[in-house]
Order: C-alpha cells, then sequence, then structure tokens
C-alpha cells in the first residue's frame, strides 16, 4: 500500500495489515489484534517440528538470496554442545528497498515474535537484531517494543539485544553483519564455514531478515498449507511479499503481494505508473544489485524467484526501482556503480578497482571524454568481477552495468560519439 | 572543542553505568565497540584521536585498532561537524526524483558552501550519503537524528529555519 495507508483491492495483506495504525505497535494492542499467540503455540511444539512447519511452508529468504528458511534452520547442529545464536538483519540498505523499515515502524513486535519462534527453533539462548545506523525512527520503536516484550516476559530465558549499525552498506552481508557484531570492520568472511557451523563469535549461528522473521508467526497460527495455497505462479515461490516501489511512479509505496503476482500491474495498477505524459523505459526489480529490466521485459516480468530470473533478472529484496523515459541510463549506471565504489571494503582488489575503474570510465563517458573501446573495457572489467570476490558486492555492481549496456546501448552510443553530454553535479 | 574536553574522561557516573550495561551484551568487550562508539561520539560530537584512545582504554583494545573500525564506519565523525549534521541520500532512486536539488538547497540555505564542510557559524555540515532505506519517500534527509521525508528544493527553507 502506498502512503498513507490503504491497502490497494488487488494486494494480498498478511504482514502489512497493521501498517499506519499506531497502536498495533504496543504490546497491549500488538496482543489486542492476536499477538503473541503464534508463540505461545509454537513454544509447546518441539523445535524440530517448528522447523518442519517453515519448511512444509515453502518460506523464502525474504533479504535477497531466497534461500529456504526452514532449511537454513535445519542446518543448526542437531545436537546442542554450545551456545547458539540468532542474528536479524534488520540493515536494509539496498537502494530501492525500504520494506523493513516499515515492519519495524508499524509492527514491531510481528518481529520480535517472529524473533522469538525462530530462536526457539534454532536453540538460541541470545539474539542480536542488528539495525542500521540510519534507522532512527525504527530504532526508537523497537526499543520501546522490546522494552515492553521483555517485561512482558515474552522470550523467557532467551536474551534479545539490538545493535546499531553505523553505515556500511556491505554490513547487510550476513558474515559481515557477524564481523560488525563483534566489533569489527564489516569486511565479509570467506565460506565456508557457514554460519551454522561457525558463525557469531566462533558459534553457530542463524541470521534471518526482518521480513522473513515477520512471515514466521502467521505460518504458525495458519499452518504451512495455507502459506503454500499463496502462490500464483511457480510452487517453489510461495506466500506473500512485499514490494518496494519507488522512482517514477506516481504512487510509490511498499506494496503486499502473493508471490507470481504481474510486475506490470504492480507498476500500473497499484503505483499509478510513470508520470502523466511519460513512459516507462527500464525498472530494477529486486533492489539496485540485480540486472535491469527493459519495458517489455517488465511488462511480462512475474514477481517470483523463479519468474524474474526468466526475464534476466533477480527478484532480491523486493526494491522495484522504476525509470521513465526522461531517465538518463548512463547517468544512472554511473550512479549506481558509485554507490557500489563508496559500499566496497575494499578486501577483494576486483572489487575495490573494479568498482572505482567502472565509475571512473563511465564518468569520462559522461563528461564527453569517453574513448571507443570504453564499452568493451567496461565489460571486460565486470566480467573479472564476477564470481571472484568473498562476497557479491563487485557481482552486484557488475550487473547494471553489463545489462544497462547491453539493453541501452544506444544511449551509450550517443555519449562516446559526442552526441549527448550532460554537466556532472 | 573546549578545554575541559580534554580533561574530562567520557566514561564516568552514569555513561560509565551506561556502558556496563553494553559491555553486559557481549561475550567480549570488544566486541561493544561499535555502541561504545556511538556513545563517545553523542558526548563529543566527534571522534578524536583521544577519544578513540580512551575508547580503546576501557574495551582492552589497541588505539590503532579503534581506529581502523572508526574508519570503516561511514557515521563516525572523524572531524568535528555542524551543530546540526545533515544528511542528504542521492543514490539512484533519490537522485531521479532530484535530491541533487535538495543538496544544493540545503548548501545555498545555510551557507555550508561545499558538501562536507561546515558552515562559518558552526551550526551547519551538509553531506550527501548513499541510500537511506526510504526511497519511496525521496529525498529522505537526517537532521541529526530526525529522520524526514519526501524533502523537496522548496521544504528547505522552513527545515532550515526550524533547526537554526
Amino acid at each position: 500500500m502506498g502512503f498513507p495507508h490503504k491497502p490497494h483491492p488487488k494486494e494480498t495483506v498478511v504482514l502489512s495489515q497493521y501498517f499506519g495504525d499506531a497502536d498495533a505497535r504496543t504490546y497491549k494492542g500488538w496482543t489486542k489484534r492476536g499477538g503473541y499467540q503464534a508463540l505461545a503455540q509454537a513454544l509447546k511444539t518441539d523445535p524440530v517440528a517448528v522447523t518442519d512447519i517453515v519448511k512444509e511452508s515453502g518460506l523464502r529468504g525474504r533479504g535477497g538470496a531466497g534461500f529456504p528458511t526452514g532449511l537454513k534452520w535445519s542446518f543448526m547442529p542437531k545436537e546442542k554442545k554450545k551456545a547458539h545464536y540468532l542474528c536479524v538483519n534488520a540493515d536494509e540498505s539496498e537502494p530501492g528497498t525500504f520494506k523493513d523499515r516499515e515492519i519495524m515502524r508499524w509492527t514491531p513486535h510481528a518481529l520480535l515474535e517472529g524473533t522469538a519462534i525462530a530462536a526457539h527453533a534454532i536453540r538460541a539462548e541470545v539474539v542480536y537484531i542488528y539495525i542500521r545506523g540510519e534507522f532512527t525512527e525504527p530504532w526508537t520503536i523497537m526499543e520501546q517494543a522490546l522494552a515492553e516484550a521483555n517485561a512482558a516476559g515474552v522470550f523467557g530465558t532467551i536474551k534479545v539485544y539490538l545493535h546499531r549499525g553505523a553505515g556500511a552498506y556491505i554490513c547487510g552481508e550476513e558474515t559481515a553483519l557477524m564481523n560488525s557484531i563483534e566489533g569489527k570492520r564489516g569486511n565479509p568472511r570467506i565460506k565456508p564455514p557457514f554460519p551454522a557451523a561457525a558463525g557469531l563469535f566462533g558459534l553457530p549461528t542463524t541470521i534471518n531478515n526482518v521480513e522473513t522473521l515477520a512471515a514466521v508467526p502467521h505460518i504458525i497460527t495458519r499452518g504451512a498449507a495455507w502459506y503454500k495455497s499463496l502462490c500464483l505462479s511457480n510452487p517453489k515461490s510461495t506466500g506473500t511479499k512485499l514490494f518496494s516501489v519507488c522512482g517514477h511512479v506516481q504512487r510509490p509505496g511498499n506494496y503486499e503481494v502473493t508471490l507470481g503476482f504481474p510486475l506490470k500491474d504492480l507498476i500500473y495498477d497499484m503505483c499509478g505508473g510513470p508520470p502523466a505524459g511519460r513512459t516507462l523505459k527500464a525498472c530494477i526489480p529486486g533492489g539496485s544489485s540485480v540486472p535491469i529490466l527493459t519495458r517489455e521485459e517488465t511488462e511480462a516480468c512475474l514477481l517470483d524467484y523463479e519468474g524474474v530470473v526468466e526475464r534476466g533478472s533477480m527478484l532480491g529484496s523486493g526494491g522495484v526501482i522504476v525509470f521513465d523515459d526522461s531517465a538518463d541510463m548512463v547517468y544512472q549506471i554511473m550512479r549506481l556503480a558509485k554507490f557500489y565504489a563508496h559500499e566496497s571494503c575494499a578486501q577483494c582488489t576486483q572489487c575495490r578497482e573494479g568498482t572505482a575503474w567502472t565509475t571512473k570510465i563511465l564518468e569520462r563517458i559522461l563528461a564527453g571524454q569517453g574513448k571507443p573501446k570504453d564499452l568493451d573495457l567496461l565489460l571486460d572489467l565486470a566480467e573479472n568481477m564476477t564470481g571472484k570476490t568473498i562476497c557479491v558486492l563487485s557481482d552486484s555492481c557488475a550487473a547494471p552495468v553489463v545489462s544497462g549496456i547491453k539493453k541501452f546501448r544506444g544511449e551509450f552510443e550517443a555519449y562516446l560519439a559526442g552526441k549527448r553530454q550532460v554537466v556532472m553535479v | 572543542m573546549t578545554v575541559l574536553e580534554d580533561y574530562l574522561p567520557i566514561f564516568t557516573g552514569k555513561t560509565l553505568e551506561e556502558l556496563h550495561t553494553i559491555l553486559a551484551r557481549y561475550p567480549n568487550k570488544q566486541a561493544a565497540l561499535l555502541p561504545t562508539l556511538w556513545i563517545a561520539q553523542r558526548e563529543r560530537g566527534w571522534i578524536s584521536d583521544r577519544t578513540m584512545a580512551e575508547v580503546a582504554e576501557v574495551l582492552g583494545v589497541t588505539p590503532a585498532y579503534v581506529k581502523g573500525v572508526v574508519t570503516f564506519y561511514t557515521m563516525y565523525h572523524q572531524h568535528p561537524v555542524g551543530k546540526n549534521f545533515v544528511q542528504v541520500c542521492t543514490t539512484s532512486p533519490c537522485n531521479i526524483r532530484g535530491a541533487e536539488g535538495v543538496v544544493k538547497a540545503f548548501l545555498e540555505q545555510t551557507g555550508a558552501g561545499d558538501a562536507g564542510a561546515t558552515s562559518q557559524d558552526g551550526k551547519w555540515t551538509i553531506v550527501e550519503v548513499e541510500c537511506l532505506g526510504a526511497c519511496g519517500f525521496a529525498t529522505p534527509v537526517l537532521v541529526n537524528d530526525d529522520f524526514l521525508e519526501n524533502v523537496t528544493p522548496e521544504k528547505v527553507p522552513e527545515i532550515v529555519k526550524k533547526y537554526r
């Protein structure tokens, strides 16, 4: 739903049901709306059985990778010898994505309830909720909600703490996030070992995204079969998902739809399409790290993990960035590359050098100083930046560049031919 | 930066209690580094070399280690900033909605000069930042801890007046 919060008739409102309802933020208000019943039910169920329900539901990670949540939980050691940790990834910083912020702002207890259920399932005694430093308002609301939940004894013996980030996109990567909690620079770690074997403080750890955990209570109370039935296309993509729509649309905001929903309907019906008199040019469907879609691809795209891949991109975090015909794709791709150059943690050469050079070359093309071979050079760089580094930040920088040159080559060539020039700001 | 700052330790009284509460959340002292730096920045306005040494002391790590961490995270100020620290998002989704105009308006209205510089009266520092995570409410602006949404160049004079 856009803002003010009024669901569009085509939305399937599950997670966003109480967006805009300030009373739902309080513990009292949340329990009045049926909150914490799922937790009570889960606590009476064996952890393995809880994990099996989530597995059965088909829920997949909503942070970007789309890994099956129940399966992830089941990777935690069966025999408990050491302390287990749960980390909640609330470091939402993928350009185009702003859904976790809304979940924390309006339904902090939904996240806390899902967190408590997950901690029970993986038998964790300590939970860290990692909230990005810029999210001052969600932080205050979560702090208040956590205090209320603690006072009500919601977590039993489980300790839940908030941990504030300090401005680093890369800390949304799970191993960088763990380093950041450990008081280190947010450099991603080499995997394996995977977090379930050796994660936070070297102990078995599971990391889940905010939206993933917020969906868990619904699955517990309404059942795996119900969640699985929420599916419009591929049976491997179940449930509802929040899509953050921004850029050139008339009604930007968070819209919740059943997976498999047409991207075209989301952009045109729900968000009102591009401003009057303008037409859709391109769309990034899953946050800035995924390949750009053309208008034709966008209009044919179904929003689920498989559907977006079929069109040549990825569902990612569900951050939909819309560009209309007024957008200069060369400039926008440079701007994205600049983001990755700024956010590279700089430990891998391909990323540190690659993101910086990609930005420099795009800047010189924009300044009318481009060389005839620059596009080949960019593609060559991108190839060396893909699949060769510890984490995927480097790949994320390459994705818009490669897809951009492939799909909007004419715009790049116009700059190279001296037919077009922008003044750099 | 007053002379007094040089002589008063940060972690005393209530602030020390706060530090102890934070330390209790982690299995080792080093893990408390980010929250401890947040306290230090709140108390001092920025993280100087002296502050880094003080933080290192209470957490039992070296000042060089603290510096390594401080320089990784963009939200820790490594030099003094204005009374009002303004962060304007200029990443793509905001850029296409006119974020550059918002930056320009802030620079003009506050007399801060360049992005990153501080106005002569010490009241304003304007910086461009990467994605603030509120792309649907372009342009989001953080004025100190206040998160403002849908800021346009036209709204800037009023915001500047409010915080002046």
